[in-house]
């Protein structure tokens, strides 16, 4: 995203408080810098937007759609609202979605107590899965000689198919079917150990939110990711 | 009563245990039959998973002794990964399951058994719990809360302060012991020895009185079978099996745990989800076996620490050979407390235990591995398959629930056989065959959680299969 260096100022208002922000800044951006909570899973400060999760949906006076904050940037005299009933029930709607569709089975998850998909359930309050769990059988891909994908802790969030692409400039994730059966491949869905592409980086394994990415051998809970480097992704990306 | 308890998606044990009494057309007891559902479609869930997550996913099979399957799980991972972790971080998995047997006999004895032997058998079933014997003997329930209380506190300093430890791993454990923690432990561990002792000496102060009882639950002969080092001394967490007969003579000694299918075998029932293992060469059933403290302090040479054999010694001149009533597991248990704690001890005070190398990381090697160790209710055996990215293809488990299955049922049959009077079913019967079951500590999730009662269903059935008498025990 390139910003000219004579930025105007536009002021607006989120959840009440006066806040001043970039031209170009996003709803998402700005809220951040300012404190102001708004949940997200596929957002990561340095990447291109994806807008998957829709879980920083935000209500904007004088429009009656709910607009995403990550891909929404903002306007002069804008009133926006982070939190309302209705915004907590699409939200913990996504959030129920998100945990039906596949197998989250947290207390023997190699992330457990290490996710943001989890932390985020907390932070939203949930105590229950409003749906069905679909419960589908879906692969693990033990190929990769140091890493794990499993598709069973996948919430399509494309963080690491955008930080393959756009920072390791690998492209070896992609995104392959529609709707549920949306998964995440490598080159042309072959099994990631028989990638040419893949440099085994790590990058993804760590920017992924979730347990779908680990590293082998190890066991529950016992997967932290490494995010120390993500401050420097913006600088590598505008570079 | 039949009570569906999920704990977790995962864990899904059926808590549901149910008597059948059957007589004959003379009024005797015929058959009597204890039936358990549970575990089912847990081997199915594993399917698939990458083998480095069987040790928490076997963990939560049980909610009352996590650290048992994962101690097995973990010897079964090192299998597959064909390493033998460093020395260190096998002392430190014996404490965690030696603490976890303890806590486990703590809770049995005290908890759901101590108030059968403070109030009686015949005592109202209103008065007879944990809360009666604090009352009639403050210093036995403060015992058994404070030695449970010194199990779960070691586990918690070793693995963190959760529910089911993730500590013990597949090549050892997940990070070091510091000297803080192991002074803690140490610390603790007088106390301990007198709680442990003060018990032990009530509890052989009484047990006299227990006469009837001692005789008619489920006293009869049977192998033994558990684990032993190479010198034959008592080992939980490493070791060989050994099988001794009811005169005490070793039948077998030094089988591999990885070749268990050529001395082991299990009978299906028909009418219980628990299958009944038995020792291969002797058929079934003459080859039926206990285990568990009482087959285990049947069958060692000695525990290998001080003052647990002095009680052994004592133990021992119980009854010549084997001893056989099962109403000893009690006496049996509270010598175990007393050896775990100084075991623990002992390891503790190793200098290396503090070591940082505890870990031996490897690829899978093997596609085969089986894991052996003594979990607090006897021999527990995992034996998986991988494939060659390591999921799991297959699962067995031979807990020891279902190792006591075949001795539960005869106990369960001569209590009836004693205590059934005519076509009814006394309350001193019913309870004489709840405490016949809870001497075997049968790991059924029911059995603590609704705590020191036993949800338990009991009929009894006249020749054409009618039923006579039904009592709930919720
Ligand atoms: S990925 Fe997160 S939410 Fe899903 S099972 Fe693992 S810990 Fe739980
Ligand atoms: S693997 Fe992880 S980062 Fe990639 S889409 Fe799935 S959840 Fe997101």
């Amino acid at each position: 995203m390139k910003r000219s260096s004579k930025a105007s100022i536009k002021t607006l208002k989120i959840d009440g408080i006066d806040v001043a922000a970039r031209e170009h800044e996003t709803i998402l951006e700005l809220a951040q810098e300012n404190g102001i909570f708004i949940p997200t899973l596929c957002h990561v400060e340095g990447l291109s937007e994806y807008g998957g999760c829709r879980l920083c949906m935000v209500e904007i006076k004088g429009s009656n759609r709910l607009l995403p904050a990550c891909m929404t940037t903002v306007e002069e005299g804008m009133e926006v609202v982070t939190n309302s009933e209705k915004l907590q029930s699409y939200r913990t709607m996504i959030m129920d979605m998100l945990f039906s569709e596949r197998n989250h089975i947290c207390s023997v998850c190699v992330s457990n107590g290490n996710c943001d998909l989890q932390y985020m359930s907390v932070k939203l309050g949930m105590t229950h899965i409003g749906v069905p769990y679909l419960n589908p059988s879906v692969p693990v891909d033990t190929s990769h000689d140091y890493f794990v994908m499993d598709h069973n802790r996948c919430i399509l969030c494309q963080r690491c198919v955008r930080v393959c692409g756009e920072v390791e400039w690998a492209a070896t994730k992609g995104v392959m079917g529609r709707g549920i059966n949306t998964r995440i491949i490598h080159d042309l869905n072959q099994p990631w150990g028989d990638s040419d592409t893949c440099t085994s980086c790590g990058k993804c394994v760590n920017i992924c939110p979730t347990g779908a990415l680990f590293e082998k051998g190890k066991s529950a809970g016992e997967m932290v990711k490494r995010r120390d480097w993500l401050p420097y992704l913006k600088l590598m990306h505008e570079d | 009563m039949s009570r569906t308890i999920t704990i977790d998606p995962v864990t899904r044990i059926e808590g549901h245990s149910k008597i059948t009494i059957q007589l004959s057309d003379d009024g005797q007891v015929e058959d009597a039959r204890f039936h358990v559902t549970q575990f089912r479609g847990f081997e199915k869930l594993s399917e698939g998973r990458p083998f480095h997550e069987m040790p928490a996913l076997t963990a939560r099979v049980c909610g009352i002794c996590p650290v048992s399957h994962l101690t097995a799980s973990a010897k079964t991972c090192d299998a597959l990964l064909a390493v033998t972790p460093p020395r260190t971080a096998r002392n430190l998995r014996r404490i965690m399951n030696l603490s976890q047997i303890i806590q486990s006999h703590a809770l049995s004895f005290f908890h759901l058994s101590s108030p059968d032997l403070v109030m009686g058998m015949d005592a109202d079933p209103a008065k007879r719990h944990l809360f009666g014997v604090a009352q009639a003997k403050p210093q036995l329930a403060m015992d058994g809360i404070a030695l449970r209380k010194f199990g779960q506190q070691i586990i918690e300093l070793l693995g963190g302060k959760r529910i089911h430890p993730a500590w013990i791993v597949p090549g050892g454990v997940s990070h070091p012991l510091s000297a803080e923690d192991r002074d803690t432990i140490l610390a603790m561990v007088p106390e301990a020895l007198v709680q442990a002792q003060r018990t032990l000496d009530w509890y052989k102060s009484v047990f006299g009185q227990f006469s009837d009882e001692i005789r008619t639950f489920a006293n009869f002969p049977t192998l033994f079978m558990g684990m032993v080092n190479p010198e034959g001394l008592m080992s939980m967490y490493a070791g060989k099996i050994r099988i001794v007969n009811a005169m005490g003579e070793i039948v077998a000694d030094q089988l591999e745990p990885s070749s268990y299918q050529q001395w082991l075998a299990e009978a299906v029932e028909p009418d219980s989800y628990l299958k009944s293992p038995y020792y291969k060469p002797m058929g079934y059933p003459e080859g039926i076996f206990r285990v568990g403290p009482l087959a285990r302090l049947n069958l060692i040479k000695a525990c290998g620490t001080t003052r647990a054999d002095e009680e052994l010694a004592e133990f021992r001149g119980l009854q010549r050979g084997a001893v056989l009533s099962s109403f000893h597991y009690h006496y049996a248990r509270l010598i175990e407390i007393i050896y775990c704690i100084e075991r623990i001890r002992n390891l503790l005070n190793d200098p290396d235990i503090l070591s940082d190398h505890v870990r031996a990381h490897a690829e899978p090697n093997a596609f085969e591995g089986v894991g052996m160790s003594e979990a607090p209710r006897g021999t527990l055996l995992h034996h998986y398959k991988i494939n060659r990215d390591g999921h799991i293809e297959w699962v067995n488990m031979i807990i020891a629930t279902g190792n006591n299955n075949l001795a539960m049922n005869k106990g369960v049959y001569q209590v009836a056989r004693n205590f059934i009077r005519g076509e009814k079913i006394q309350e001193g019967m019913l309870n004489r065959v709840e405490a016949v079951i809870r001497t075997f500590d049968p790991c059924l999730s029911c059995s603590t959680h609704a705590f020191g009662q036993m949800p338990l269903q009991v009929q009894l059935l006249a020749p054409d299969g009618a039923v006579l008498d039904e009592r709930f025990q919720a």
